[in-house]
């Protein structure tokens, strides 16, 4: 009896562990599949093959079916999401702060790296596979310079593994000349000059013009700071501005752009609305942080939060979503799904998922979208991903490896179904 | 002794008298007694502010007018000034001052992490809450403070009523002269009014942290004085002792927005307390309700400054409402005015020195000079039930000012006051009064227009080319006249006295300056009735566009989800009626004032949010068991979420207490009627509900400070048995007491009135009905067991992650679940939570809900349903119902909303799509038959507002006045956990 109580425990420990990371590439053919190629394009009932771990053709060909050739029956094909700018695997439960890796102390950190910090067995990650999220930018938090985030799979054993490009940007987190401070005493939220402003901005620039003197200079530097700097001029590492001000973005974006840095990514909201003719003549792509948002003044249309992404997008400046905070970052296609409800083509939303941000990310060679010799990075679902409803993967593959999508959330379900008989 | 000294010391700026003596007092010297009588001559004189005497005498003698008006005798003893034709006014009474009281301690800041004062930290045996400070009188503090004494007169002030601005229940207040008498003479009356606020200031005690919390501790107070009467000797407690002392006394209530002043009135009401709102002077913007109140009020001038919005990038982060607020508070006064509304006016805090120019920026916005006349004499006077303040008719204080020219007007200058007929010089007279001059300078004769204005004097000539620059200094008798002209300076040097000025005779050069005629009069505009900027309702940029009403309105050929045995109907019509639904069915024959093409649309009820913390001023309070206070005193009806609810197609809700107490307070139930005032938003006959929460937050797990009991969930259940436990005693002591026979009764106290016991008590007894903040499985089976064991049912668990894991208990015990689509991962209790939750509550059979929590998400309520048909194949229908029908049963309003069946309340939606799909957008949304959203209009609605803020932003790039940057603070999101409504800004907390 007691050994028995053992084992049901110890199966029950098995099952509660998020799922094994999968060793075999497949070769697959499939048939009769609605593709969205992620790129714009759509090809109902068409083909896509893969094998090695890339994608070998996609489209409508006049081949004989093998054997193992598989019928989608009208099942959709979409690239795997890509949920760029995320604390995933650096923080598991936002108010334990033993769980939380996500920011460093101090102001200025260009030398964190946050892959050596990333989890590849958060509870988390299970959850935004389900839903069809395969690829993250796992990305410092706090401070005035953040860190650098790493972008990687989500099936690995460790972060060796999971890792597609390391340290691939550098986050500033650009301040604002007024900020808010909650009151205790009279309960009011003061809005405030920061006095600490110009300090903050200036160390900054600081740290990126000393970074670029000691790159020009002869003389080897073992400054860690400066050093982790160095690389944002030779286009190798991206610098992304936070900040959700419209001075604040004219300003860090001019500055950097004088400084030599090569590429910039602006991670903002509402705030850009002013900004927007700036924006694309900086020749600078926007991660929206959360479509899922509150107008930012009670002024403004009700739909505000929801069609800053579209205005972006309409004006031409290359814009891909980002979903603020992980916990409910299974939820990013919905988001995209959000915005077609406003004035954009489903093709086009699901873009900002996959195609635009794998751009924005630098890895679009390889990823974001579902063509020839690209990596196998691929869902299957029952019907339109971008909906509640439709959004049930039957498959997923990561680098043409078929990985598991059963998590504890499903165990658990199954465990209740099960007692309650249902 | 003190006050002799003073008399020296402020000599030069008090004329007439010697310090009065007190009886008591030994005099060091001879006895000086004059009995000096004044007489002012000459004057236009406001016996009061609607009655103008011209060219009048004012006799006064020691404290008091003894005479005034036309043709009076002027006693032969009298000392007489000639005014000259200056004007003569009632002196001004200021209704909120803390002049000559200390300052009150500055509050501590809050801290949420911090560890908790539960007691009332003062010494003695004062009340068990530190924000009732009913025992402080004001006159026990009072000391003159000359200076801020004289910075007053010059504003016009004679009389102050003081009384310290410290804690929800503030103690009396004192009236006192501003002169420099001693304190003893100076004080009018010593008990002149009880005060009080809901700022609990300086209070270090935790409780209470809410609006509701101190509305609470308000009703508690009023209550336990009564019953402190009552009691002989049973323990002392000065405050409320104090309290019942100044039962007689007006009250005044301190209001610090136009909610609390409705707030403030309805606890007035449920006490029978007559009471007069001193409110922040932001009665503008609800000025129909206020009027309804049909109060007195007290009102500061409260003048916004507009946002700085010279360029783009700043002009965007300026909200409509402040921009709104800068136009609009000029006219409060106007519009209080306009409504007849009687009221007092005060300076703007801590803006003493502008207070006349701010005075007739009121006048030039239309408030009539003499109704802001009677706002600082005659209202001060009646509120204050004092005969001899606030006019100068015969036997009044001789409190008066003189002004040289009209006061409200730019013109005008306060020259003197005198308060108890003692004479104050403040910008003493100008020798020269504003007319045409004459300046002779031998032969050579100039035309010259003297004006006065805010205090200055200016001087030009009278012929256009003439280009001279003529300035003009006096110093006593002495004058110094200046003429610049391109080539020289040319300056004069002579006597001056009563309009003319001239060389002093026997020095060269000769001349002279004489008044020869008065300027031509020009006539002031009348405020243009149309030119006065509207008021939106509410007050939001959303509140500009009004709702055409229908009595009818059909919508035909839907696909319609009745959430009834009928399931969907295609190609149906919806008829409403008179906010009711009227009919459903196919090609219905009927005659409707408006018909709605709705081909290829979906009709659902309106969504229901069971967990809502919008449209709230305040969220949490802090007390283990708050089951006092009540979430409609801190209703926001003028919140746009209310609104954005609508355009996701919410049409109720209900506003829950936040999770920081295992007994939480009382809920509000409404619906968005967008327009609604205040309480119209409550839903009518609605059951009464309430929160509770288990857990994390109730057991303060993120404070590592914190003392407060329970710390764990142990403790959780023990605060329950207790407070049910305590609750059936207090049943018990009443019903006991109510068995008395008559005389029996009479010879008994009443128990106490305990606002705590008493929703407690309803609780169990099943009048009250749960909503319980609940996560993890054994709190869940904890709650019910307790309840079980006092004989009742909880009614609902709210957010009830691990419902699943005890689904099976819980339909045993009857409790439904309201409930997140699939949040999870925020904190260590929701670890376990599952997106399959609401699927197996549903298919166990519990009535499941799902709800936001969020203002956010809850516009987007049918996507979060929808994610169940996901996670856990639940049918469409079925969803849908999870954010209307069934919220509506666990709310006990299914027999009226929640489906589309005839005779229930017309809250229905029109979708452009499957109400279940991500792609689906709410078009329109009637609540009780009123379209309050109609996607059709937001165009035009949107670029209306556009053109206001364009507007606005133009008008105030062309005003002159200061700016400040946009300091309209961010907008709060309520969660459960919020205390400041902020948290979101520093990190997600739920």
């Amino acid at each position: 009896m007691k050994k028995l109580i053992f084992l049901i425990v110890f199966s029950a420990a098995v099952s509660a562990l998020p799922p094994a990371p999968s060793d075999k590439q497949e070769s697959v053919v499939y048939h009769n599949a609605n593709i969205h190629v992620g790129n714009g394009q759509y090809f109902p009932n068409a083909t896509i093959a893969f094998e090695n771990g890339k994608i070998t053709r996609v489209g409508y060909f006049k081949m004989a079916w093998k054997p193992t050739d598989i019928d989608l029956k009208g099942k959709h094909v979409y690239p795997g999401f890509i949920l760029p700018v995320t604390n995933l695997g650096l923080t598991e439960i936002g108010a334990v702060k033993a769980t939380k890796d996500d920011a460093e102390t101090g102001l200025i950190n260009p030398n964190i790296r946050s892959i050596s910090a990333y989890n590849t067995d958060s509870e988390i990650t299970p959850t935004l596979r389900f839903n069809g999220i395969l690829l993250a930018q796992v990305t410092p938090q706090g401070g005035l310079v953040s860190g650098l985030s790493s972008i990687v799979q989500l099936d690995a054993w460790n972060w060796e593994d999971a890792t597609v490009v390391a340290d691939d940007a550098l986050h500033i987190n650009w301040p604002n000349h007024v900020q808010n401070r909650f009151d205790f005493s009279t309960f009011t939220m003061k809005k405030e000059e920061n006095k600490e402003f110009q300090t903050q901005v200036n160390s900054i620039k600081s740290l990126f013009i000393d970074a670029k003197n000691t790159a020009n200079s002869k003389s080897q530097s073992d400054n860690l700071k400066l050093k982790a700097v160095e690389p944002v001029f030779t286009s190798s590492r991206k610098v992304y501005v936070h900040t959700d001000n419209p001075v604040a973005i004219i300003e860090s974006i001019t500055f950097l752009q004088e400084a030599g840095v090569k590429n910039i990514v602006l991670v903002a909201g509402q705030g850009v609305e002013p900004v927007i003719d700036f924006l694309k003549k900086s020749d600078v792509s926007v991660i929206v942080n959360g479509v899922h948002k509150l107008p930012d003044r009670s002024d403004q249309s009700v739909d505000n939060g929801y069609i800053t992404a579209i205005k972006l997008h309409k004006a031409g400046v290359p814009t891909a979503l980002g979903y603020p905070s992980v916990m409910s970052g299974r939820n990013l296609a919905f988001t995209a799904g959000t915005l077609v409800g406003y004035g954009i083509e489903k093709e086009q939303a699901l873009q900002m998922i996959t195609s635009a941000t794998a751009k924005v990310l630098g890895i679009d060679k390889s990823y974001g979208t579902l063509e020839a010799g690209k990596s196998a990075t691929l869902i299957i679902t029952e019907g339109d991903a971008l909906d509640m409803k439709g959004n049930i993967l039957t498959d997923a593959y990561i680098d043409g490896r078929k990985i598991n999508l059963v998590g504890r959330q499903q165990e658990l379900n199954k465990r209740y179904m099960e007692k309650y008989n249902l | 002794m003190k006050s002799k000294f003073i008399a020296l010391t402020l000599l030069l700026i008090c004329f007439n008298t010697l310090a009065k003596t007190i009886p008591t007092d030994r005099i060091n010297g001879v006895k000086d007694e004059r009995n000096t009588i004044y007489a002012l001559t000459n004057s236009e004189i406001y016996l009061d502010s609607e009655t103008l005497v011209s060219k009048a005498t004012i006799l006064v003698k020691d404290n008091k007018v003894i005479n005034i008006g036309n043709g009076i005798k002027v006693p032969e003893n009298a000392v007489v000034h000639d005014m000259n034709g200056a004007y003569i006014y009632p002196g001004f009474i200021l209704m909120d001052s803390d002049y000559g009281l200390k300052e009150a301690p500055k509050p501590e800041p809050f801290s949420f992490f911090g560890k908790e004062v539960w007691d009332n930290t003062l010494p003695g045996a004062v009340n068990t809450n530190e924000a009732i400070k009913s025992s402080f009188n004001a006159v026990s503090e009072f000391n003159h403070d000359s200076k801020k004494a004289e910075e007053l007169r010059k504003s016009g002030f004679t009389t102050a009523l003081i009384s310290k601005h410290d804690g929800i229940m503030r103690g009396t207040s004192a009236l006192v002269s501003l002169d420099d008498d001693s304190e003893q003479q100076s004080i009018l009356n010593s008990q002149q009014s009880f005060h009080l606020s809901f700022n609990k200031g300086s209070s270090k005690q935790l409780f209470p942290i809410s609006l509701m919390g101190a509305s609470s501790l308000v009703r508690q107070t009023w209550l336990d004085a009564q019953w402190y009467a009552q009691q002989k000797g049973m323990y002392v407690d000065l405050d409320l002792q104090a309290l019942n002392e100044a039962e007689n006394l007006p009250t005044i209530f301190h209001t610090s927005n136009w909610q609390q002043t409705m707030l403030a009135d309805k606890l007035a009401r449920e006490f029978g307390k007559n009471i007069i709102i001193n409110s922040s002077g932001d009665d503008y913007k609800h000025i129909d309700s206020i009027k309804k109140l049909g109060r007195s009020l007290i009102v500061p001038i409260n003048y916004s400054k507009a946002p700085d919005v010279s360029n783009n990038l700043d002009a965007w982060d300026a909200s409509y409402e402040e921009m709104k607020e800068w136009e609009l508070s000029p006219y409060n006064f106007y519009y209080l005015h306009k409504n007849d509304i009687e009221f007092a006016i005060t300076p703007a805090s801590g803006n003493l020195k502008d207070f006349i120019k701010d005075l007739r920026k009121a006048v030039e916005k239309g408030l009539p000079k003499s109704s802001a006349l009677a706002a600082l004499t005659r209202v001060p006077a009646k509120i204050l039930n004092n005969k001899n303040l606030g006019h100068l008719n015969k036997g009044a204080y001789a409190n008066f000012l003189i002004s040289q020219g009209d006061l409200f007007s730019k013109d005008g200058q306060l020259v003197e006051s005198w308060i108890n007929g003692q004479r104050y010089v403040l910008a003493g007279f100008v020798k020269l009064s504003s007319g045409k001059y004459q300046l002779v300078q031998g032969d050579n004769k100039t035309e010259l227009e003297l004006t006065i204005s805010e205090g200055k004097t200016n001087l030009k000539s009278t012929d256009e080319e003439n280009k001279d620059k003529f300035s003009f200094k006096s110093e006593g008798d002495f004058v110094t006249l200046e003429i610049k002209s391109e080539d020289k300076t040319e300056k004069l040097f002579g006597l001056i006295e009563n309009n003319l000025a001239k060389n002093i005779p026997g020095q060269l050069p000769e001349w002279q300056l004489q008044r020869i005629d008065d300027l031509q009069d020009v006539k002031k505009e009348e405020v243009d009735e149309l030119n006065i900027p509207q008021i939106p309702k509410p007050f939001s940029a959303y509140g500009m566009h009004q709702t055409q009403d229908y009595n009818s309105v059909l919508l035909t050929n839907a696909t319609v989800w009745t959430n009834e045995s009928d399931g969907v109907l295609t190609e149906a019509d919806v008829f409403i009626k008179n906010g009711k639904i009227s009919d459903v069915g196919q090609k219905l024959k009927v005659k409707a004032d408006k018909v709605i093409d709705a081909s290829g649309k979906h009709i659902t009820a309106g969504i229901i949010d069971e967990h809502s913390h919008i449209a709230l001023l305040s969220v949490n309070d802090i007390a283990v068991n708050s089951s006092m206070v009540r979430m409609e005193d801190s209703l926001d009806s003028d919140n746009i979420n209310i609104y954005r609810n609508l355009a996701g197609g919410v049409t109720a809700a209900q506003l829950l207490h936040g999770s920081a107490n295992p007994i939480g307070g009382q809920s509000a139930l409404i619906k968005m009627r967008w327009g609604a005032v205040g309480e119209e938003l409550l839903i009518e006959d609605a059951d009464e509900y309430i929160k509770f929460a288990l857990g994390e937050n109730v057991k303060r797990s993120r404070s590592e400070n914190s003392s407060r009991y329970p710390l764990t969930r142990m403790g959780v259940e023990q605060v329950y048995r207790d407070a049910f436990t305590n609750a059936k005693a207090y049943e018990k002591q009443w019903q006991d007491y109510n068995k008395l026979s008559k005389k029996a009764k009479a010879k008994t106290p009443p128990p106490r009135r305990d606002l705590m016991h008493e929703s407690t008590l309803e609780v169990v007894n099943s009048e009250r009905f749960i909503s319980c903040h609940s996560y993890v499985q054994s709190e869940i089976n904890m709650l019910m067991d307790v309840a079980e064991d006092f004989d009742f049912k909880v009614n609902t668990f709210t957010h009830i992650l691990e419902g699943y894991k005890v689904a099976d208990k819980m339909l045993g015990h009857g409790v439904g679940a309201s409930t997140f689509s699939d949040w999870w991962a925020y904190k260590w209790e929701v670890n376990y939570a599952i997106p399959y939750n609401p699927t197996i509550l549903t298919k166990v059979g519990v009535t499941t809900a799902v709800n936001s929590d969020d203002a956010e998400m809850s516009r987007r309520l049918n996507q979060e349903a929808a994610k169940s048909i996901k996670y856990g194949g639940l049918s469409e229908e079925d969803a849908l119902k999870m954010v209307t029908l069934n919220p509506a049963k666990l709310l006990h309003l299914d027999d009226r909303m929640g489906s589309i069946k005839v005779g229930k309340d017309a809250d229905i939606v029109l979708w452009n799509d499957n109400p279940t799909s991500i792609y689906a957008i709410a078009e329109k949304t009637f609540v009780d038959g009123r379209l309050l959203f109609d996607r059709e209009q937001q165009t035009e609605i949107e670029s209306s507002i556009e053109k206001e803020r364009q507007r606005l932003i133009k008008a105030i790039n062309e005003s002159s006045e200061p700016k400040k940057p946009s300091a309209k603070p961010p907008a709060k999101q309520m969660h459960c956990d919020s205390i400041t409504g902020y948290e979101y800004l520093t990190e997600e907390v739920l």
